[in-house]
């Protein structure tokens, strides 16, 4: 494991150890695992906390029985096999499974010591604090200037602010400013894949909300643009927690610090730091999922 | 076993009978087909050739019929009163139509429970677009002609009109809106975006060509239209340039009825020189749904304003 | 325990997304008054055909009779309406029986019907199983212009070509020759021959004709019935054809017996639309056939179709409270209740086939 100098930040009480007992078993490993920004390991606060979350559509259970304390400013992976209930979770957040007409929510979702679920959150003020980057990149029909104001006037800041300026510091946090600043005019639809993916994050930044969830947003890309996303999401989190769900372990690995497992009926079986996850798991399902990964 | 093949290899097989029905199956729906073919090609040689034979034999010239108005006189009788009032009609019906139809459309997809309110108004729908446009005609004769005291006027013709296309515009408005990907409007909303700023910044701005087209080609549905107006009331010789929604009038298509009712073989003429006119009319009018349609299906570039 | 410091006065947004919210709802309600309009329209529709209908049985509207105390009277009896021959309530001696225009209208229909099904289905045939792409595309272009004229085209065609040229064709260069032929011969069975040759002899046409109008508006049908139910035959999956093709079916043989019945529902509700649409056809069927209303199974005699009627009558304001103006709010009910019901069949049938299919 990398060492991590101390970060500015100055948190309140340490988060809760979890419990490891002295296992022998450590999974051999040839890639460095953990952040190598520098990232520390203690203290932040939690910002997203759900307490036995589950998740129905219609009659099948996507979701069962999460308990989770996501902390701020750090990367938190999520992982596991296809249908776990990964992306279910991510939606549960901003609320945007309320869009799904057959979804049901049962248990606790808490942002900030807020239920989101309670009866005076209006989630469209929830999704104003929360970013999402989808999957396939999807920004709109209009100019790249236009698809990164696009937040700031929908939330009508566009008045109080330098619109130029924010578009300008949004696309220079998402990497992109050098690459299309002569030509923000023209279509985000000419963009390359890689680049409508920086647009997009862009645009999530434009409007300064605390939370960025990131749906596989590089599993549409090839590796360069790839990696460059994953560059971009290891400076990111210094001002937003980023959380992410990737099919790719390996990414997992690299740019987390923390990582929740999902297995199979939207169960989490486990969530650790990153390094003792893919080191020096728990739970036996963890380790077979991962070595049957390397293996 | 032998593999040798048998010199009548399938020969046991006749499908003489089968083959014969099958041509001759096939003969019969190629004929059918071309009906509809030597109809069309019937229909406008006739519109031509009565078109060119009223210019000759009746020495008549095309600009002063495209600008002089009707008479009761053959010789003095033009279509240019008549062109203007269908301009007026046009312009009138689209203002009145659009923005109903693609309000109830954007309602039915965008906002609208799924609840019996819901399925009356789109079992309505369907029922609506069956109605004879003469019936629109009635309607409009009883409440806004009489009722309301309006009389035969222009505005009482679009009335009737729009309520005549609405229906049509409301499918076409419907299928495009439906066609803007999820995937965009998530983009949206999870910006937290309310639902009406996704639709007026997102939804509909990618709609708005398919919506146009869909508007245009209604249009030319209308401008066509002859027994609501005449049941509204129109004058039986547009004598008059319209000067206003509250003119009375003659359109195009009515104006043609008229003329063809008449014996006079001079009006008759008139009659097929106005359907030319008529018929270029439509030509342009599709020409333009059809360029809309090309240029916004290929070109998936940006959308211009937020 | 971590600490979760709260961000601000819970998650319930500022002003301006209180106003982003209270425009969303206002916008709601004004779309929903749009839709609510297209109901409107049909509940205006039966109301006032029935309102103004009454005028032409009772004397007075329901509205006048309502609200105005007006007396109500028995000006035309039902039973005169629907079982009289003779059609002339604006004449001397008027007479009120609706028949003659109802039947104007049957006939028309369903001569169309016979045109444009049959044609209509042979082309969907053609299209789906049958034609080459390059022909595809040259066919459906065509058919979409003959549904994009104007009926007041078509009105034009058949009265400049179809009855001169076509219909008095048939009768003079056809018809009369025969049976002037039969004529000679007749003696040798006078029963049968005798009044079939007499009615070849006299065939002749005026301005206008039945046979016209069912050519015309037959014509102008069929791009309904063969769109439509091409659209049907080409949803039937490919497997189901393949299947009978590998059997060693012909292409006769695959159309008729898969693709046709497969397809059926699809083509049945074209035919239903196709002949709701020549019900209410006015512009075309009113050149063609005419402004006679008489019982007559002669093609060649001159007919008029309750839209005949209509337009022949419509008189703007002028005449208000005649006998003829009230009638025409009858036979607009009449023409109405009939296109409605041949709509909510459709809607019936549909149903009942998509079930069927499951």
């Amino acid at each position: 494991m990398s060492s991590n100098t101390t970060n500015e930040r100055t948190t309140g009480e340490s988060t809760s150890e979890t419990e490891g007992p002295p296992d022998d078993t450590i999974i051999e490993t040839d890639i460095s695992v953990g952040p190598d920004s520098s990232r520390t390991t203690g203290c932040p606060d939690t910002i997203v906390r759900a307490e036995n979350l589950a998740v129905y559509y219609g009659d099948d259970r996507a979701l069962s029985d999460v308990t989770i304390e996501i902390p701020e400013n750090r990367v938190t992976a999520m992982i596991g096999p296809s249908g776990c209930g990964k992306s279910t979770f991510l939606r549960s957040i901003n609320r945007m499974n309320d869009r799904i007409a057959a979804a049901r929510v049962e248990g606790d979702l808490y942002f900030r010591g807020k239920n989101v679920y309670d009866e005076d959150v209006d989630p469209v003020a929830l999704r104003r604090k929360i970013g999402q980057v989808f999957q396939s990149p999807n920004p709109f029909p209009k100019s790249i200037y236009d698809n990164v104001a696009y937040g700031l006037r929908v939330q009508g800041k566009a008045d109080d602010v330098d619109l130029d300026e924010a578009v300008e510091r949004a696309l220079r946090g998402a990497a992109l400013w050098d690459e299309v600043h002569d030509q923000l005019g023209e279509s985000g639809l000419d963009l390359s894949g890689g680049q409508q993916q920086r647009l997009c994050i862009a645009r999530a930044i434009a409007t300064d909300p605390e939370v960025i969830l990131m749906d596989e947003p590089t599993s549409a890309l090839d590796p360069v643009a790839a990696s460059k996303i994953e560059d971009l999401i290891d400076e990111l989190v210094e001002e937003y927690t980023v959380i992410i769900v990737t099919h790719n372990m390996q990414q997992a690995a690299r740019i987390s610090d923390k990582t929740a497992v999902f297995l199979t009926g939207g169960e989490l079986v486990e969530f650790d730091d990153t390094a003792r996850i893919f080191e020096n798991p728990d739970d036996d399902r963890v380790e077979d999922y991962i070595t049957g990964k390397f293996g | 076993m032998s593999t040798k093949r048998e010199p009548g290899f399938l020969a046991d097989v006749d499908l003489t009978r089968e083959k014969l029905v099958n041509r001759l199956f096939y003969g019969t729906l190629v004929v059918a087909s071309l009906f509809g073919l030597v109809m069309l090609v019937l229909l406008i040689a006739d519109v031509i050739w009565e078109a060119g034979q009223a210019l000759s034999t009746f020495d008549i010239d095309i600009g002063t019929f495209l600008t002089a108005t009707s008479s009761s006189r053959p010789e003095r009788a033009g279509f240019g009163a008549s062109i203007l009032a269908s301009l007026w009609l046009i312009g009138l019906t689209a203002v009145l139509a659009f923005f109903i139809a693609v309000g109830c459309a954007i309602y039915l997809v965008e906002y609208a429970p799924e609840n019996r309110t819901t399925r009356l108004i789109e079992a309505n729908l369907a029922n609506l677009a069956g109605v004879p446009s003469i019936v629109y005609g009635l309607l409009v004769l009883a409440l806004i002609v009489n009722d309301a005291g309006l009389g035969s006027v222009i505005l009482a013709g679009a009335i009737a009109l729009a309520l005549l296309i609405v229906p049509i515009i409301i499918v076409a408005t419907i299928e495009s809106i439906r066609a803007v990907p999820s995937s965009v409007r998530d983009g949206s909303y999870a910006m937290g975006a309310t639902k009406w700023q996704t639709i007026r910044r997102v939804v509909l701005p990618q709609a708005m060509p398919g919506i146009l087209t869909g508007t245009i080609l209604a249009l030319a549905r209308a401008i066509g239209e002859t027994a609501p107006l005449i049941m509204v009331g129109t004058m039986l010789h547009a004598t008059r340039y319209p000067s206003g929604p509250l003119s009375s009038f003659s359109a195009m298509p009515t104006q043609i009825y008229n003329w063809t009712y008449q014996a006079d073989r001079m009006f008759n003429g008139l009659a097929a020189l106005g359907i030319v006119v008529l018929l270029l009319f439509l030509v342009a009018m599709y020409a333009l749904a059809g360029y809309l349609r090309n240029r916004y299906e290929t070109d998936g570039g940006s959308i211009s304003n937020v | 325990m971590s600490t979760e410091p709260q961000s601000g006065p819970g998650i319930s947004g500022d002003d301006s997304l209180e106003a982003a919210h209270e425009r969303n709802r206002r916008i709601r309600r004004l779309l929903f008054g749009c839709a609510a309009v297209t109901v409107v329209t049909t509940v205006a529709i039966f109301l006032v055909l029935f309102d103004n209908a009454a005028s032409y049985f009772f004397g007075a509207r329901i509205s006048e009779m309502l609200f105005a105390g007006e007396a109500v009277e028995r000006t035309v009896s039902f039973v005169e309406f629907f079982t009289g021959t003779r059609w002339a309530p604006a004449h001397a001696t008027p007479a009120h029986g609706v028949l003659p225009i109802v039947w104007g209208t049957l006939a028309i229909t369903i001569g169309a019907g016979l045109v444009s099904i049959p044609i209509g289905t042979a082309t969907a045939l053609y299209l789906s199983e049958y034609a080459s792409t390059g022909t595809r595309n040259k066919l459906k272009p065509i058919l979409e212009v003959l549904a994009g004229i104007p009926t007041i085209v078509y009105g034009y065609f058949a009265i400049s070509f179809v009855t001169p040229i076509l219909v008095d064709g048939i009768a003079t260069d056809i018809l009369n020759p025969i049976g002037s032929g039969l004529d000679s011969i007749s003696h040798l069975a006078p029963f049968l021959l005798e009044p079939v040759s007499a009615w070849m002899l006299g065939a002749s046409v005026g301005r206008y004709s039945m046979l016209a109008g069912i050519v015309v508006v037959g014509t102008m049908t069929i791009p309904m019935v063969s769109s439509i139910s091409e659209d049907a035959m080409q949803a039937v999956p490919d497997d189901l054809r393949d299947g009978a093709y590998a059997l060693g079916a012909t292409k006769y043989q695959v159309s008729t017996r898969i693709v046709l019945p497969a397809a059926v529902s699809g083509i049945f509700a074209s035919y239903i639309l196709a002949l709701s649409r020549a019900i209410g056809e006015t512009m075309a069927v009113t050149l063609a056939a005419g402004f006679n209303p008489t019982l007559t199974v002669n093609p060649f005699d001159e007919i008029m179709t309750m839209t005949a009627y209509l337009v022949s009558m419509a008189r703007g304001t002028s005449a208000v409270g005649t006998v003829e103006y009230q009638s025409l709010f009858a036979v607009g009910l009449l023409l109405f209740l009939l296109t409605l019901t041949m709509n909510l069949l459709n809607d019936r049938l549909k149903q009942r086939f998509q079930e069927e299919y499951r």
